[in-house]
């Protein structure tokens, strides 16, 4: 087994001074408490800034606590600041595939539809921003699902609806497919929640690769998938690019 | 062959972006860096020049490098600008005279206002088909020559130049001390005052009315030319357009055909209604403005209503009140509440644009109660860009005789859906949004490829256009005129706040 990991003792050594103390503190005096050299001080309270788990006040460059550690137990991300990030790749997924997109998030079990762009071919299309959809029959929900153990293990105990004759509605067979969607990077759906319907989808990352949504292209079966029910790698690579282009954005850039 | 782009620079109000745009008018990368707000004094706005070439300079790779294209393959470049933001600076060393004046900087009021009781005021509106107001540029060239001293002399003898940003880019693109084009287009030269709006020079009578001596003036081109050749930054690509921002998000919007009309959501808001080839006079607080020039086809004039603060709103409350630590925030908290709890903001932080063009407005929150929490703020905030949005459209139906059907929404704004629902409940008409939200950006893109055959004509860019989203009125019509009527009676209770006399910030000059 891995020793521990040096810098993460000491980036909760900072946290752990920075709660106990009254006002804030200056990189200098951290190093100084914790007999740490000043330019490893800095790029750990930089790294902490930039996950919002410090905060630098402008006028005296000294840190706080940052309010991401306030709200560690509830949503990670603004719904409506993810939609505001991802609106230009979005539009442009659906500009190149031809195909609707939507982005979800988790929500009570079900996918929360955040952000809805039309199929471009400007025939009349309702917006469903807000909509609920079903997590084991969606591409949308495969992704989160993938990427949620809380959310996996909640479906586990719970009967899984049938919406078509595809749906996949035994355990096993749906613990297997998440598997497929995470060594894939994305995930598909053919037939599952209605006739004639396929999607693809691909996770979303935050900062350290933490999944905070899902983005993905739905449209007729005959157009997203080839003669052998598969999704057509073109369109797999454009959903892929989509959710980097989002993810890069949104500090996760390695994925 | 290798694929070819188009790049835009979109250098607005807080930021500078770089966005290559493919064939179908698809966003390829995006590049942004946002520059400093100055604010030295209550009501005054500066930004930095240098700093903005700067950005421009390290942005523009960015792009690039992340599409992994070479400026070899890129066909042209547009840019797209703020407007009325005022620029001087020296042509043999390039460097600026002071800041750049943003145009929401009120420093010209008291100037504007003893031009305005002067004689030979009328000229103003009548060839230039604009209000005498701080919003343009002229008073702004005028205010710097008054107070720098020996700026007029070296203004006269050609040595310091004015322009809005396009102009500074394109010079400084081009060579900049090094043999700089100082060029800019009809329609940011049309929002100077300096222009006649039906023979696009400028005039001789403005000149003298404002005092501004021609030789510090760039030379008037259309929207879309060859103005010429980068030398730095994007090296022997050619320079193929420029348009003030509003201008190219409808060209952006392929509002084409007289009539047509879009608005962009941003700091502010402008809804901007192309009337075809005449320019069409407003009864009712609206400017007369070039919407764009082809090369040398006809000039295509547009109705513009101007809202100053609407997304700037929005960063008020982020940065001004710490309510929210984002500007998509917003949205959760209006969404917490089910309306406003009878509270308006009316956001007349430099006085209040079309339709009212009241200087001496300042803003006012009203109808506070204990019962108001910061989610009916949050509601209050949103709810004035409708009510804005829709004082400026019933100016735009009295004045084309017209009744708005659908109104197509652009900028950045139009992520928040509470918003845009919003809108469509106070308009009471469907608001559409396009595939490309960064209309501005895709209407500088257009333009630069335009110019190069890049694309070959308008009707090739109309087919680009796809609706991404429609938002419906879903508003009961007498909640709709209650609310309007207590919009209204907000608005009247900003009116004659700063008295005559009285500095920006409400206190008499000492």
């Amino acid at each position: 087994m891995p020793g521990p990991v040096q810098s993460i003792e000491r980036a909760a050594a900072i946290l752990r001074l920075l709660a106990a103390s009254p006002g804030r503190l200056g990189a200098g005096e951290i190093a100084g408490s914790l007999g740490l050299a000043r330019g490893t001080a800095h790029g750990i309270l930089r790294t902490l800034e930039l996950v919002g788990f410090v905060e630098r006040d402008e006028a005296t460059g000294k840190y706080q606590l940052g309010a991401a550690l306030l709200h560690l137990g509830t949503s990670y991300l603004d719904v409506n600041e993810l939609r505001s990030r991802a609106i230009n790749w979005a539009d442009a997924l659906a500009s190149r595939s031809g195909e609707a997109v939507r982005i979800g998030t988790l929500l009570d079990g079900r996918v929360l539809v955040v952000h809805h762009v039309f199929r471009p071919d400007d025939s009349l299309q309702a917006m469903d921003v807000g909509t609920l959809l079903p997590l084991h029959a969606t591409a949308l929900g495969k992704v989160l699902l993938a990427h949620d153990a809380h959310a996996a293990a909640s479906v586990r105990d719970a009967v899984l609806e049938p919406y078509c004759r595809r749906t996949v509605t035994d355990h096993k067979e749906l613990g297997r497919a998440l598997a497929r969607v995470r060594d894939n990077g994305w995930a598909s759906e053919v037939e599952e929640l209605s006739i004639g319907e396929a999607a693809v989808a691909a996770p979303i990352r935050g900062h350290g690769g933490l999944v905070v949504g899902a983005i993905g292209v739905s449209g007729a079966v005959e157009r997203v998938c080839d003669a052998r029910r598969v999704p057509v790698p073109a369109l797999v690579a454009y959903v892929r690019d989509a959710a980097r282009a989002v993810s890069r954005d949104l500090g996760g850039t390695r994925w | 062959m290798t694929e070819r782009y188009v790049m835009s620079i979109d250098q607005g109000t807080t930021s500078t972006r770089c966005i290559l745009f493919d064939h179908g008018g698809r966003l390829v990368s995006v590049a942004q860096r946002e520059h400093r707000q100055h604010f030295p004094r209550p009501g005054w706005v500066e930004h930095d020049p240098v700093e903005i070439w700067r950005n421009l300079e390290r942005i523009a790779p960015e792009a690039l490098a992340q599409a992994g294209v070479t400026a070899r393959q890129v066909a042209a470049v547009g840019i797209a600008n703020q407007r009325e933001t005022t620029v001087l600076w020296d042509r043999i060393t390039g460097v600026p005279i002071g800041r750049a004046i943003v145009w929401q900087d009120t420093r010209t009021s008291a100037l504007v206002d003893e031009l305005g009781r002067g004689p030979g005021a009328s000229i103003v509106p009548e060839r230039s088909g604009l209000p005498l107001a701080t919003y343009f540029s002229a008073p702004r060239i005028r205010w710097t020559l008054d107070h720098t001293p020996g700026l007029r002399e070296r203004a006269e003898r050609g040595e310091v130049l004015f322009g809005t940003m396009e102009s500074w880019l394109i010079w400084n693109l081009s060579g900049g001390p090094d043999g700089g084009v100082h060029v800019t287009d009809v329609t940011n030269a049309s929002r100077t005052l300096l222009m006649d709006l039906r023979t696009l020079a400028w005039d001789d009578g403005l000149l003298s009315f404002f005092d501004v001596p021609r030789a510090m003036l760039p030379e008037i081109r259309s929207s879309t030319e060859t103005y010429g050749t980068a030398r730095r930054v994007f090296p022997g690509v050619r320079i193929g357009a420029a348009l003030g921002d509003q201008q190219a998000a409808l060209f952006g919007q392929t509002c084409f055909a007289p009539g047509e009309t879009k608005c962009t959501y941003g700091t502010g808001a402008f809804l901007l209604m192309n009337t075809g080839t005449t320019p069409v006079r407003s009864g009712n607080g609206l400017l007369t403005t070039v919407g764009y020039k082809i090369g040398d086809e006809d000039a295509v004039y547009a109705l513009e209503g101007s809202i100053a603060v609407t997304g700037a709103l929005v960063q008020w409350f982020r940065d001004g009140l710490g309510l929210i630590g984002t500007a998509p925030e917003i949205e959760t908290l209006a969404r917490s509440v089910d309306d406003n709890g009878g509270c308006y903001i009316v956001p007349a932080f430099s006085g209040l644009f079309a339709p009212h063009w009241r200087g001496e407005a300042r803003g006012i929150i009203v109808g506070l109660t204990s019962y108001i929490t910061k989610n009916h703020l949050a509601r209050a905030v949103l709810e004035a860009t409708g009510w804005q949005t829709r004082e400026v459209v019933d100016a735009m139906n009295r004045d084309s005789g017209l009744s708005l059907r659908e109104l197509k929404a652009d900028g950045g704004m139009t992520s928040d859906n509470l918003l845009m629902q919003i809108v469509a409940d106070v308009l009471n008409v469907p608001v559409e949004r396009p595939m490309v939200v960064e209309t501005v950006s895709l209407g500088a893109a257009y333009a630069a490829g335009l110019a190069v055959g890049y694309w070959a004509d308008l009707e090739g860019l109309r087919r680009n256009w796809h609706r991404a989203a429609r938002w419906v009125p879903a508003m009961d019509t007498r909640r709709r005129d209650a609310e309007y009527d207590n919009w209204r009676r907000a608005v009247e209770r900003t009116f004659g706040w700063i008295r005559p006399g009285e500095d920006g910030d409400g206190t008499a000059p000492a």
